[in-house]
């Protein structure tokens, strides 16, 4: 089959690679009819996550056709599935608090030491993520496979449009559980770092959850311009202190709660924002967080912090006093998609929420090199790139 | 309950870090009331003291909570033919003449297998089976794993402990290190390696096609 690979620092090349094949009971092989790249494929595009080896298939967000499962696995052949990104077991501790993305099976045994001494517990499994996460095969590519598949994947209606529906296996449960961190109440203002894909869902999700107001924060005009057609008000970074506006717009109080929707690669010009570029690039792996600093600063005594922005290390400068002292809560984590997804396809399938629009271009599998470098270099226009393999070349 | 001289656990290893298969009075009020006396432990369980030799012997342990009925993990440990399915270096496990004694075929660095005869040391059904190593067994070593309910339904806490007299002294410990076998990394692997199976009723593995799986545990 053919399938995007990880050749190294911001190289990636659709090579010739070996088919799939039912490995254990409970696997099914997908067809994959469409496959999206994610901002936090970037991360690994630039290297900044470890642990990713030549040859690697990239590709967390993705659904298809089942072509085949094995003897344990609840899916029929022909359905059309969309996949989560989080690879969960339904069985351990965390998948049956429907903490998903806890699920403390789905790792191989021998890929979980890393994770464990970095994070102090190992990760669970992630399609297409480096070996820390297990070093599964990702979804840009023609097939996959896909363990615990009586678990993961969710069965979609033929009527639904692939581009209707793909989003529920990342962006658009991370956009909600974002919102659902935030605990939004009636006459909250929510602030939003990030009109990324994540960012946009997070604030389409806020203000469906019945947030008053949502502000939406970035630098890139198109994306801006995208939160004012969900109902955002918006900053500009590059033109408008944030603090300042912020506080001013809500009224001397700060806003009741903010999402980091950047994550690692925050875009800023703080000084220690500087030195942890710097790090980064001599591999200390220091996360530059200014958008999260920035939040913190920004809410209210007594607010809540929701972070589905991807870190991976440490951060430098880390206002922690402000979190104490104001009073905050801090939640995040990756997203716990199976237990959002069915909920959310109701959604979709009732016309509440349309993600369609976020998609700005479609290429064939066989451009997808030429997809990662647009969607890092022109952020502004380039806003969710879909891969369809089936769609022939020369043709986007 | 760790005990500073060695002189004070005579046969079994494990008895310096209270967890020898036959004085098993140290798991009960009196002996932690004894220990509590003597002012010189603290709550956490002995193999996680900062050492970890107690005299000759290397001491490893690790605890997983699997989300199993106590009986049904205690059942399918005991059936001694399901170790090689979770425990990585062990080759296979063949009956003794005795009851109760196994002769289990370990897999060493350098494609060396070692055989060891163990009998059983003690065994509580539906908590704990401790095993020991026979006196002219070519590693000297015990172990004992035990079963516990988990607070409310989480299930059953598996706890697993070996000690072993390291072939060849602190070399030999070296050499399996730096061969990624080292015991303390293989208890840790073999318990969520159990743990997946239990819960799962699979190991997890990553590889795409059934040629990418690791070599009969070769990888692992
Ligand atoms: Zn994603
Ligand atoms: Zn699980």
């Amino acid at each position: 089959m053919r399938a995007l690979t990880w050749q190294g620092t911001q190289k990636v090349s659709v090579e010739t690679v070996p088919d799939p094949e039912i490995v254990n009971p409970r696997d099914a092989i997908i067809r994959v009819t469409a496959t999206a790249i994610c901002g936090s494929d970037l991360h690994l595009y630039d290297g900044v996550i470890p642990a990713m080896r030549p040859g690697d298939i990239l590709g967390h967000e993705f659904m298809g056709e089942v072509v085949e499962t094995g003897t344990d696995s609840t899916l029929q052949m022909g359905q059309r599935v969309v996949v989560p990104f989080t690879i969960s077991c339904g069985g351990c501790f965390h998948c049956r608090i429907t903490q998903f993305s806890a699920c403390e099976n789905s790792n191989p045994v021998e890929k979980q030491d890393m994770s464990e001494k970095l994070y102090g517990h190992p990760m669970a499994g992630i399609f297409g993520y480096s070996h820390m996460t297990g070093g599964y095969s990702g979804g840009q590519a023609e097939y996959v496979r896909v363990p615990f598949s009586d678990v993961g994947p969710i069965v979609v209606p033929d009527h639904l449009d692939d581009e209707k529906v793909l989003f529920l296996s990342d962006i658009l449960p991370t956009g909600w559980m974002a919102a659902e961190n935030a605990e939004i109440q009636p006459d909250d203002t929510v602030a939003v770092w990030g009109c990324g894909p994540v960012g946009l869902f997070a604030i389409q999700s806020a203000i469906a959850m019945g947030a008053a107001r949502v502000i939406a924060i970035d630098h890139y005009p198109h994306r801006l311009e995208l939160a004012k057609q969900l109902g955002a008000e918006t900053i500009n970074f590059r033109l408008t202190d944030v603090r300042e506006a912020l506080m001013e717009m809500s009224g001397g109080i700060g806003v009741d709660a903010v999402i980091d929707a950047v994550g690692m690669e925050s875009h800023g010009f703080a000084v220690d924002n500087v030195i942890d570029i710097a790090k980064q690039k001599v591999g200390i792996g220091a996360d530059r967080a200014s958008a999260l600093k920035q939040a913190i600063l920004a809410v209210r005594f007594g607010g809540r912090v929701s972070v589905p922005g991807v870190y991976g290390g440490m951060t430098d400068k880390f206002p922690l006093g402000a979190v104490m002292e104001k009073g905050l809560q801090l939640r995040t984590g990756q997203t716990h998609v199976q237990r959002y997804m069915a909920d959310l396809l109701a959604k979709i399938e009732g016309g509440e929420i349309d993600t369609t629009f976020l998609i700005s271009h479609r290429l064939p599998l066989e451009e997808a090199a030429d997809g990662y470098k647009c969607f890092k270099e022109a952020q502004d226009s380039w806003t969710k790139v879909v891969l369809k393999p089936g769609m022939a070349a020369g043709t986007a | 309950m760790r005990h500073e001289s060695p002189a004070k656990w005579p046969y079994f290893a494990l008895a310096g870090i209270g967890l020898a298969a036959i004085p098993l009075a140290v798991g009960t009020a009196a002996a932690r009331k004894r220990r509590e006396m003597r002012g010189e432990h603290d709550s956490a369980p002995g193999h996680t003291a900062r050492r970890a030799s107690f005299g000759d012997y290397h001491v490893v342990g690790r605890t997983v909570t699997i989300a199993r009925p106590r009986a049904e993990l205690f059942a399918f440990w005991r059936d001694f033919q399901n170790l090689p399915r979770f425990m990585a270096n062990l080759d296979r496990i063949e009956p003794g003449g005795e009851p109760g004694h196994n002769t289990w075929h370990i897999r060493a660095p350098a494609g060396k297998v070692y055989a060891v005869d163990t009998r059983i040391a003690r065994e509580v059904d539906g908590e704990l089976i401790a095993w020991r190593s026979t006196e002219d067994s070519e590693i000297d070593t015990e172990g004992r794993v035990t079963f516990e309910d988990a607070p409310g339904d989480r299930g059953t806490r598996v706890g697993l402990i070996v000690a072993y007299k390291p072939k060849g002294g602190v070399i030999g410990d070296m050499i399996a290190t730096l061969a990624r076998r080292s015991p303390e990394l293989q208890a840790r692997h073999d318990l969520k390696r159990l743990k997946m199976l239990m819960e799962a009723g699979e190991i997890a593995t990553s590889a795409r096609t059934c040629a990418d799986l690791p070599t009969e545990k070769e990888a692992r």
